[in-house]
Protein backbone atom coordinates (compact mmCIF):
# COMPACT_ATOMS: atom_id res chain seq x y z
CA UNK A 1 0.00 0.00 0.00
CA UNK A 2 1.34 3.42 -0.90
CA UNK A 3 -0.63 5.46 1.56
CA UNK A 4 2.04 7.84 2.80
CA UNK A 5 4.82 9.92 1.32
CA UNK A 6 7.28 7.81 3.32
CA UNK A 7 6.18 4.71 1.42
CA UNK A 8 6.86 6.60 -1.80
CA UNK A 9 10.48 7.22 -0.85
CA UNK A 10 10.83 3.49 -0.26
CA UNK A 11 9.25 2.90 -3.67
CA UNK A 12 11.78 5.27 -5.27
CA UNK A 13 14.64 3.35 -3.68
CA UNK A 14 13.23 -0.01 -4.79
CA UNK A 15 12.69 1.10 -8.38
CA UNK A 16 16.22 2.50 -8.59
CA UNK A 17 17.68 -0.75 -7.19
CA UNK A 18 15.78 -2.64 -9.89
CA UNK A 19 17.80 -0.58 -12.36
CA UNK A 20 15.00 1.71 -13.48
CA UNK A 21 15.55 5.39 -14.26
CA UNK A 22 13.78 7.20 -11.44
CA UNK A 23 12.82 10.79 -10.65
CA UNK A 24 11.41 12.16 -7.42
CA UNK A 25 9.07 15.16 -7.50
CA UNK A 26 8.39 17.04 -4.26
CA UNK A 27 5.97 19.89 -3.51
CA UNK A 28 8.32 22.49 -2.00
CA UNK A 29 6.03 25.53 -1.77
CA UNK A 30 2.32 26.24 -1.99
CA UNK A 31 0.34 29.48 -2.18
CA UNK A 32 -3.41 29.79 -1.74
CA UNK A 33 -5.48 26.65 -1.65
CA UNK A 34 -3.22 23.86 -2.85
CA UNK A 35 -4.57 20.32 -2.94
CA UNK A 36 -1.47 18.58 -1.55
CA UNK A 37 0.74 19.87 1.28
CA UNK A 38 4.42 20.76 1.11
CA UNK A 39 6.51 17.60 1.21
CA UNK A 40 4.12 15.52 -0.94
CA UNK A 41 5.89 13.26 -3.43
CA UNK A 42 5.37 11.84 -6.86
CA UNK A 43 7.76 9.07 -7.93
CA UNK A 44 8.23 8.54 -11.66
CA UNK A 45 10.17 5.92 -13.62
CA UNK A 46 11.63 6.20 -17.13
CA UNK A 47 8.57 4.45 -18.59
CA UNK A 48 6.30 7.13 -17.17
CA UNK A 49 4.90 4.88 -14.42
CA UNK A 50 4.13 7.02 -11.39
CA UNK A 51 3.00 6.70 -7.77
CA UNK A 52 1.80 9.32 -5.32
CA UNK A 53 0.59 12.83 -6.06
CA UNK A 54 1.65 16.47 -5.99
CA UNK A 55 -1.84 17.84 -6.70
CA UNK A 56 -5.32 16.44 -6.87
CA UNK A 57 -4.48 15.04 -10.29
CA UNK A 58 -4.41 18.39 -12.15
CA UNK A 59 -0.70 18.68 -12.91
CA UNK A 60 0.63 15.14 -12.53
CA UNK A 61 0.69 14.65 -16.31
CA UNK A 62 2.91 17.67 -16.81
CA UNK A 63 5.19 16.69 -13.90
CA UNK A 64 5.64 13.20 -15.38
CA UNK A 65 6.63 14.72 -18.74
CA UNK A 66 9.17 16.99 -17.06
CA UNK A 67 10.41 14.09 -14.93
CA UNK A 68 11.20 12.02 -18.03
CA UNK A 69 13.36 14.94 -19.14
CA UNK A 70 15.09 15.06 -15.77
CA UNK A 71 15.78 11.31 -15.86
CA UNK A 72 17.31 11.79 -19.32
CA UNK A 73 19.44 14.85 -18.54
CA UNK A 74 20.14 14.33 -14.84
CA UNK A 75 19.60 18.05 -14.18
CA UNK A 76 16.97 18.89 -11.52
CA UNK A 77 14.13 21.30 -12.29
CA UNK A 78 12.03 23.60 -10.17
CA UNK A 79 8.55 23.82 -11.70
CA UNK A 80 5.70 26.17 -10.91
CA UNK A 81 2.06 25.49 -11.57
CA UNK A 82 -0.96 27.65 -11.02
CA UNK A 83 -3.64 29.77 -12.53
CA UNK A 84 -1.22 32.72 -12.75
CA UNK A 85 1.16 30.74 -14.91
CA UNK A 86 -1.32 29.47 -17.43
CA UNK A 87 0.51 31.10 -20.29
CA UNK A 88 3.79 29.52 -19.33
CA UNK A 89 2.27 26.14 -18.55
CA UNK A 90 -0.60 24.57 -20.37
CA UNK A 91 -1.86 23.13 -17.13
CA UNK A 92 -3.17 24.92 -14.11
CA UNK A 93 -4.67 24.11 -10.76
CA UNK A 94 -8.42 24.24 -10.93
CA UNK A 95 -8.57 25.20 -7.26
CA UNK A 96 -6.84 28.50 -7.96
CA UNK A 97 -3.75 27.78 -5.87
CA UNK A 98 -0.14 27.78 -6.95
CA UNK A 99 2.49 25.15 -6.24
CA UNK A 100 6.20 24.82 -6.77
CA UNK A 101 7.54 21.32 -7.46
CA UNK A 102 11.19 20.21 -7.33
CA UNK A 103 11.99 17.34 -9.69
CA UNK A 104 15.27 15.46 -9.25
CA UNK A 105 16.79 12.29 -10.61
CA UNK A 106 17.65 9.43 -8.25
CA UNK A 107 21.23 8.60 -9.27
CA UNK B 1 19.26 12.56 -5.19
CA UNK B 2 21.96 10.05 -4.60
CA UNK B 3 20.58 6.53 -4.11
CA UNK B 4 22.81 6.05 -1.05
CA UNK B 5 21.32 9.20 0.49
CA UNK B 6 17.77 8.03 -0.24
CA UNK B 7 18.57 4.60 1.24
CA UNK B 8 19.99 6.26 4.34
CA UNK B 9 16.83 8.35 4.73
CA UNK B 10 14.65 5.23 4.44
CA UNK B 11 16.90 3.40 6.91
CA UNK B 12 16.57 6.16 9.51
CA UNK B 13 12.79 6.06 9.22
CA UNK B 14 12.71 2.28 9.65
CA UNK B 15 14.79 2.69 12.82
CA UNK B 16 12.36 5.34 14.19
CA UNK B 17 14.96 8.10 14.07
CA UNK B 18 14.16 11.59 12.87
CA UNK B 19 16.19 13.16 10.07
CA UNK B 20 16.08 16.19 7.80
CA UNK B 21 17.09 16.14 4.14
CA UNK B 22 18.50 19.54 3.20
CA UNK B 23 18.25 20.44 -0.51
CA UNK B 24 19.72 23.69 -1.82
CA UNK B 25 17.29 24.63 -4.60
CA UNK B 26 19.87 26.91 -6.29
CA UNK B 27 23.02 24.80 -6.20
CA UNK B 28 21.08 21.50 -6.13
CA UNK B 29 23.37 20.12 -3.44
CA UNK B 30 21.91 17.83 -0.77
CA UNK B 31 22.81 16.50 2.62
CA UNK B 32 21.09 14.38 5.24
CA UNK B 33 21.18 15.63 8.83
CA UNK B 34 20.39 13.06 11.52
CA UNK B 35 18.55 14.19 14.66
CA UNK B 36 21.66 13.65 16.81
CA UNK B 37 23.77 15.82 14.50
CA UNK B 38 21.39 18.76 14.23
CA UNK B 39 23.07 20.92 16.85
CA UNK B 40 26.37 20.74 14.98
CA UNK B 41 24.79 21.77 11.67
CA UNK B 42 25.15 25.35 10.36
CA UNK B 43 21.34 25.48 10.01
CA UNK B 44 20.74 24.01 13.46
CA UNK B 45 18.09 26.54 14.59
CA UNK B 46 16.05 26.18 11.39
CA UNK B 47 16.39 22.42 11.41
CA UNK B 48 15.28 21.95 14.99
CA UNK B 49 12.27 24.24 14.43
CA UNK B 50 11.25 22.26 11.36
CA UNK B 51 11.66 18.99 13.22
CA UNK B 52 9.70 20.13 16.25
CA UNK B 53 6.79 21.13 14.04
CA UNK B 54 7.18 18.07 11.86
CA UNK B 55 6.86 20.33 8.84
CA UNK B 56 8.78 20.24 5.59
CA UNK B 57 9.31 23.59 3.88
CA UNK B 58 11.50 26.19 2.21
CA UNK B 59 13.88 28.29 4.31
CA UNK B 60 16.38 30.99 3.32
CA UNK B 61 20.06 30.48 4.02
CA UNK B 62 22.77 32.83 2.74
CA UNK B 63 20.38 34.13 0.10
CA UNK B 64 19.74 30.58 -1.13
CA UNK B 65 16.37 28.89 -1.06
CA UNK B 66 16.78 25.63 0.80
CA UNK B 67 14.14 22.92 1.06
CA UNK B 68 13.94 20.90 4.26
CA UNK B 69 12.35 17.47 3.96
CA UNK B 70 11.44 16.62 7.52
CA UNK B 71 11.12 12.98 8.35
CA UNK B 72 9.73 12.28 11.77
CA UNK B 73 8.99 8.69 12.87
CA UNK B 74 5.48 7.27 12.76
CA UNK B 75 3.68 8.06 16.00
CA UNK B 76 3.34 5.10 18.27
CA UNK B 77 0.63 4.61 20.85
CA UNK B 78 1.49 2.19 23.64
CA UNK B 79 -1.72 1.24 25.42
CA UNK B 80 -1.39 -0.30 28.87
CA UNK B 81 -4.53 -2.38 29.17
CA UNK B 82 -5.85 -4.84 26.61
CA UNK B 83 -9.33 -3.57 27.40
CA UNK B 84 -12.46 -2.77 25.42
CA UNK B 85 -11.39 0.86 24.86
CA UNK B 86 -8.10 -0.36 23.38
CA UNK B 87 -9.97 -2.67 21.01
CA UNK B 88 -12.04 0.27 19.80
CA UNK B 89 -8.97 2.47 19.54
CA UNK B 90 -6.87 0.19 17.29
CA UNK B 91 -8.77 0.68 13.98
CA UNK B 92 -9.24 4.42 14.60
CA UNK B 93 -5.54 4.94 15.34
CA UNK B 94 -4.64 3.04 12.18
CA UNK B 95 -6.84 5.36 10.14
CA UNK B 96 -4.88 8.26 11.59
CA UNK B 97 -1.62 6.59 10.56
CA UNK B 98 -0.42 5.76 14.09
CA UNK B 99 1.09 2.46 15.22
CA UNK B 100 -0.46 0.80 18.28
CA UNK B 101 1.15 -1.62 20.74
CA UNK B 102 -0.80 -3.28 23.56
CA UNK B 103 0.74 -4.21 26.92
CA UNK B 104 -1.18 -6.08 29.64
CA UNK B 105 0.13 -8.80 31.98
CA UNK B 106 -3.32 -10.41 32.18
CA UNK B 107 -3.19 -13.09 29.55
CA UNK B 108 -6.94 -13.40 29.28
CA UNK B 109 -7.05 -9.76 28.15
CA UNK B 110 -3.84 -9.65 26.12
CA UNK B 111 -4.80 -12.35 23.65
CA UNK B 112 -4.05 -12.13 19.93
CA UNK B 113 -7.65 -13.13 19.36
CA UNK B 114 -8.84 -9.87 20.88
CA UNK B 115 -6.15 -7.87 19.05
CA UNK B 116 -5.48 -9.61 15.73
CA UNK B 117 -4.00 -6.54 14.01
CA UNK B 118 -1.41 -5.16 16.44
CA UNK B 119 1.48 -6.43 18.59
CA UNK B 120 0.28 -7.59 22.01
CA UNK B 121 2.69 -8.05 24.92
CA UNK B 122 1.27 -10.16 27.78
CA UNK B 123 3.83 -8.79 30.23
CA UNK B 124 4.14 -6.37 33.12
CA UNK B 125 4.84 -2.81 31.94
CA UNK B 126 8.15 -2.60 33.82
CA UNK B 127 9.33 -5.56 31.74
CA UNK B 128 7.80 -4.67 28.38
CA UNK B 129 8.19 -0.86 28.25
CA UNK B 130 11.99 -0.58 28.57
CA UNK B 131 12.36 -3.16 25.84
CA UNK B 132 9.94 -1.29 23.53
CA UNK B 133 12.05 1.83 23.98
CA UNK B 134 10.88 5.38 24.56
CA UNK B 135 11.12 8.45 22.35
CA UNK B 136 9.28 11.72 21.84
CA UNK B 137 7.13 10.18 19.10
CA UNK B 138 5.46 7.84 21.60
CA UNK B 139 2.18 8.25 23.51
CA UNK B 140 1.36 6.19 26.60
CA UNK B 141 -2.23 5.37 27.54
CA UNK B 142 -2.92 3.93 30.96
CA UNK B 143 -6.22 2.15 30.64
CA UNK B 144 -6.35 -0.73 33.13
CA UNK B 145 -7.93 1.11 36.09
CA UNK B 146 -5.59 -1.03 38.21
CA UNK B 147 -2.73 0.84 39.95
CA UNK B 148 -0.73 -2.40 40.16
CA UNK B 149 -0.45 -2.34 36.37
CA UNK B 150 -0.88 1.36 35.52
CA UNK B 151 1.53 2.82 38.08
CA UNK B 152 4.74 1.07 36.97
CA UNK B 153 3.90 2.10 33.39
CA UNK B 154 3.31 5.67 34.51
CA UNK B 155 6.66 5.78 36.32
CA UNK B 156 8.38 4.69 33.13
CA UNK B 157 6.39 7.10 30.94
CA UNK B 158 7.10 10.10 33.19
CA UNK B 159 10.84 9.50 32.91
CA UNK B 160 10.59 9.32 29.10
CA UNK B 161 10.31 12.04 26.42
CA UNK B 162 6.84 10.78 25.43
CA UNK B 163 4.77 13.55 23.79
CA UNK B 164 1.56 12.37 25.43
CA UNK B 165 0.69 10.51 28.63
CA UNK B 166 -2.98 9.87 29.39
CA UNK B 167 -4.50 8.05 32.34
CA UNK B 168 -8.04 6.71 32.58
CA UNK B 169 -10.05 7.36 35.72
CA UNK B 170 -12.13 9.98 37.47
CA UNK B 171 -10.73 13.11 39.10
CA UNK B 172 -10.94 11.30 42.43
CA UNK B 173 -8.98 8.31 41.08
CA UNK B 174 -6.44 10.70 39.62
CA UNK B 175 -6.17 12.53 42.95
CA UNK B 176 -5.10 9.29 44.61
CA UNK B 177 -2.73 8.58 41.75
CA UNK B 178 -1.10 11.99 42.20
CA UNK B 179 -0.66 11.29 45.94
CA UNK B 180 1.09 7.99 45.17
CA UNK B 181 3.38 9.72 42.66
CA UNK B 182 4.27 12.49 45.12
CA UNK B 183 5.10 9.93 47.80
CA UNK B 184 7.77 8.42 45.60
CA UNK B 185 9.19 11.77 44.59
CA UNK B 186 7.64 12.87 41.28
CA UNK B 187 7.40 16.66 41.21
CA UNK B 188 4.58 18.90 40.03
CA UNK B 189 6.14 19.41 36.60
CA UNK B 190 6.17 15.66 35.95
CA UNK B 191 2.64 15.14 37.28
CA UNK B 192 1.30 17.95 35.07
CA UNK B 193 2.34 15.96 32.00
CA UNK B 194 -0.42 13.44 32.72
CA UNK B 195 -3.69 14.01 30.88
CA UNK B 196 -6.30 12.90 33.37
CA UNK B 197 -9.16 12.28 33.12
CA UNK B 198 -7.96 11.03 29.74
CA UNK B 199 -9.33 12.43 26.47
CA UNK B 200 -11.19 15.53 25.33
CA UNK B 201 -14.39 16.30 27.16
CA UNK B 202 -16.97 15.23 24.56
CA UNK B 203 -19.25 13.42 26.98
CA UNK B 204 -17.91 10.06 25.82
CA UNK B 205 -19.66 7.00 27.26
CA UNK B 206 -19.05 3.96 25.03
CA UNK B 207 -15.56 2.46 24.57
CA UNK B 208 -15.48 3.77 20.98
CA UNK B 209 -16.43 7.27 22.11
CA UNK B 210 -13.71 7.22 24.77
CA UNK B 211 -11.20 6.03 22.14
CA UNK B 212 -12.31 8.92 19.93
CA UNK B 213 -11.87 11.43 22.74
CA UNK B 214 -8.36 10.08 23.46
CA UNK B 215 -7.34 10.26 19.81
CA UNK B 216 -8.81 13.76 19.60
CA UNK B 217 -6.66 14.82 22.53
CA UNK B 218 -3.57 13.22 20.98
CA UNK B 219 -4.27 15.05 17.70
CA UNK B 220 -4.65 18.34 19.55
CA UNK B 221 -1.38 17.72 21.37
CA UNK B 222 0.30 17.20 18.02
CA UNK B 223 -1.26 20.05 16.08
CA UNK B 224 -1.78 22.82 18.61
CA UNK B 225 0.65 25.00 20.50
CA UNK B 226 0.06 25.29 24.25
CA UNK B 227 -1.88 28.55 23.63
CA UNK B 228 -4.36 26.68 21.42
CA UNK B 229 -3.25 28.10 18.06
CA UNK B 230 -2.28 25.81 15.23
CA UNK B 231 1.38 24.79 14.92
CA UNK B 232 2.98 26.23 11.80
CA UNK B 233 0.70 29.27 11.59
Amino acid sequence: MLATDDDLLRQAEEWRREGRGVALATVVETWGSAPRPVGSHLVIDAEGTFMGSVSGGCVEGAVVTEALDVIESGAPKLLEFGVADETAWQVGLSCGGRISVYVEKVT
Amino acid sequence: MDLALLARLNEERAARRAAVLVTDLQSNTQRLVLEKDIMADPLSALLSDALRMGKSGVVESDGHKVFLTVQAPVLRIIAIGAVHISQALVPMAKQLGHDVIIVDPREAFASPERFPDVPVHAEWPDVALPRLGADRYTAYLLLTHDPKIDDPALHFALKSDAFYIGALGSRKTHGKRVERLQTIGFDEHAIKRIHAPIGLNIGAISPAEIALSILGEITAKLRLKPDGTKIGN
